[in-house]
């Protein structure tokens, strides 16, 4: 990933900051430039999530993804904030702690890295609350 | 809007095709389909190509131009020449947009094609640019591959529904079968539950087995309006629906994340167009990237009630002598799944169908055939509807 497309991602992904429409009252993450919900209709103001959620479902990666090959085997949930919006996410546990329902919190963490010289990639995981 | 039939077909073989390239696999199948539809270039009035990912697998772009160029249409006939992208989904919307271009008196004859070549790239770079299909800035970056997301529909599906490994191993066992009747298919060997049990876990609950391969191949359809397809062939088949779903790309943002609604939609308006409901439909090929997609995709078309697909597969009620034969080439699993072209290999195999050409796969009285084309987790579906009569 490119650093300008990092940067444009770090406030939201850094403190796990989303959208909120005043309209309707839903919250999102990642953040919308419009409500999907009322759409043209809607009023968008910034959110900070609590970090709070559940697990939807999940999976134990054997397979990485490019760059995240020492990482395996490595949990990969869908994370239901407790405002609503669901995201996609690590859960730092051993494989087998983890069970649809778990609940989980979101902390600061290394992503992953480009190289040895390249770019670090920050952003949210969680553990088991 | 005028009816349109399909009028000739052409496939390469699917596989690992290292001694031919992106533009020979292309024209290879395009010529066949030409030839089998018995036109002339001068008669074609555009080209459609479905392609995923030709910048990332071999590092061409502009490849309407390209294949248009190396089929002999574009320097003196100058066809104009269109590629489609939505991901796995870009054969089916390349067909998509031809029959549309038909049905509006726009254009006559359209070939509408698929290719991809996937092989050309390390294992690294293929996964990479297969994860470009879900949402690389909230999804990628956080460790999510293509077999992860759709083992978070298994393993949701598995807790709402008692899904088991084995049902959907059983998926894998049968579109094996398949394929090994289907001369053009990756894999034509038999394999045992055990096979797909005792593989590497991918992403769990997924098994290497439970996935489609990487793969190179194209296909290619003739299109034209219905009123004029009998002076080309005695057999047309004739396009009764053709419609497209779209679904928030992220996995994470759908209600259901065990129905993929864009599938489900693109499914209940294709029955809206053609009049028709999934007891008309005599055989179908879905989008079965991994098991748990034709679990899936069998529920969110309507052919077995939401959560009883894993139990309909084991029970082999989607077998070739089944009320509903379920992917009869093979499918993506066992017939191989190049992005691009699945979507139109999937119309080339209902038409062979239709016509009572399929070979040692034929459904018996097939008049009704439907195709299902996912694009990613369930961003695009599409889906299409022809019959052997008009």
């Amino acid at each position: 990933m490119t650093v300008s497309r990092f940067w444009r991602k770090i406030p939201h992904r850094y403190n796990l900051i989303g959208t909120h429409c005043t309209n309707c009252g839903e919250y999102y993450f990642p953040p919308r430039q419009m409500c999907p919900t009322c759409r043209r209709d809607g009023k968008i103001e910034s959110y900070q999530f609590e970090g709070k959620g559940e697990v939807i479902t999940y999976t134990v990666i054997h397979t990485a993804a490019k760059g995240y090959a020492n990482q395996v085997p490595y949990n990969l949930a869908i994370i239901k904030l407790n405002e609503g919006p669901s995201l996609t996410g690590q859960v730092i546990c051993e494989p087998g702690e983890l069970e649809i329902g778990t609940r989980v919190r979101s902390v600061f963490r290394k992503l992953g890295e480009e190289s040895e010289k390249g770019m670090i990639y920050y952003g949210t995981k969680f553990v088991v609350e | 809007m005028r009816d349109v039939a399909i009028i000739g077909t052409g496939c390469t073989k699917f596989g690992e095709l290292w001694d031919r390239s992106l533009r020979d696999i292309f024209v290879e199948a395009g010529v066949s389909a030409i030839v089998d539809a018995g036109i002339q270039g001068e008669e074609i009035d555009g080209l459609y190509m479905g392609n995923m990912s030709s910048g990332r697998f071999v590092e061409q772009e502009h490849v309407g131009s390209l294949i248009a160029d190396y089929s002999g249409l574009a320097s003196k006939l100058h066809v104009p020449a269109t590629r489609v992208e939505a991901a796995c989904a870009s054969g089916g919307l390349a067909l998509r947009q031809g029959i549309l271009a038909v049905a509006s008196g726009y254009a006559d004859i359209i070939v509408a094609a698929g290719g991809e070549k996937m092989t050309d790239v390390d294992l690294d770079t293929a996964t990479d640019a297969l994860a470009a299909a879900a949402d690389r800035e909230w999804e990628g970056i956080m460790g999510a591959t293509f077999p992860g997301l759709y083992a978070m529909i298994a393993r949701l599906h598995m807790h709402k529904y008692g899904t088991t490994s084995e049902q959907m191993a059983a998926v894998s066992v049968k579109n094996h079968h398949n394929g090994t009747m289907n001369p053009i298919a990756q894999f034509r060997n038999e394999i045992t539950l055990d096979t797909v049990l005792q593989s590497n876990m991918v992403a769990d609950p997924l098994h290497m087995f439970d996935c489609s391969p990487i793969s190179d191949g194209a296909a290619a359809v003739v299109l034209a309006p219905a009123d004029v397809a009998k002076k080309y062939t005695d057999t047309p088949v004739y396009v009764k629906a053709t419609t497209q779903a779209s679904s928030p790309i992220s996995l994470h943002d759908r209600a259901d994340i065990t129905t993929l609604d864009a599938s489900m939609v693109a499914g209940q308006r294709a029955y809206k167009m053609a009049g028709l409901t999934p007891d008309d439909i005599d055989l179908v090929e879905v989008h079965d990237c991994f098991t748990i997609a034709e679990i899936c995709a069998i529920e969110d078309l309507g052919f077995f009630k939401k959560g009883d697909g894993g139990r309909a597969s084991e029970d082999g009620e989607t077998a070739i002598d089944s009320s509903i034969p379920v992917n009869p080439s093979g499918g993506l699993k066992a017939c191989g799944h190049p992005v691009g072209a699945t979507g139109i290999k999937q119309a080339v195999v209902i038409t062979e169908q239709l016509r009572g050409t399929a070979g040692k796969s034929q459904v018996d009285g097939a008049g009704i055939g439907m195709t299902h084309n996912v694009g990613g987790s369930g961003g695009t579906a599409v889906v299409h509807i022809f019959s052997r009569d008009r």
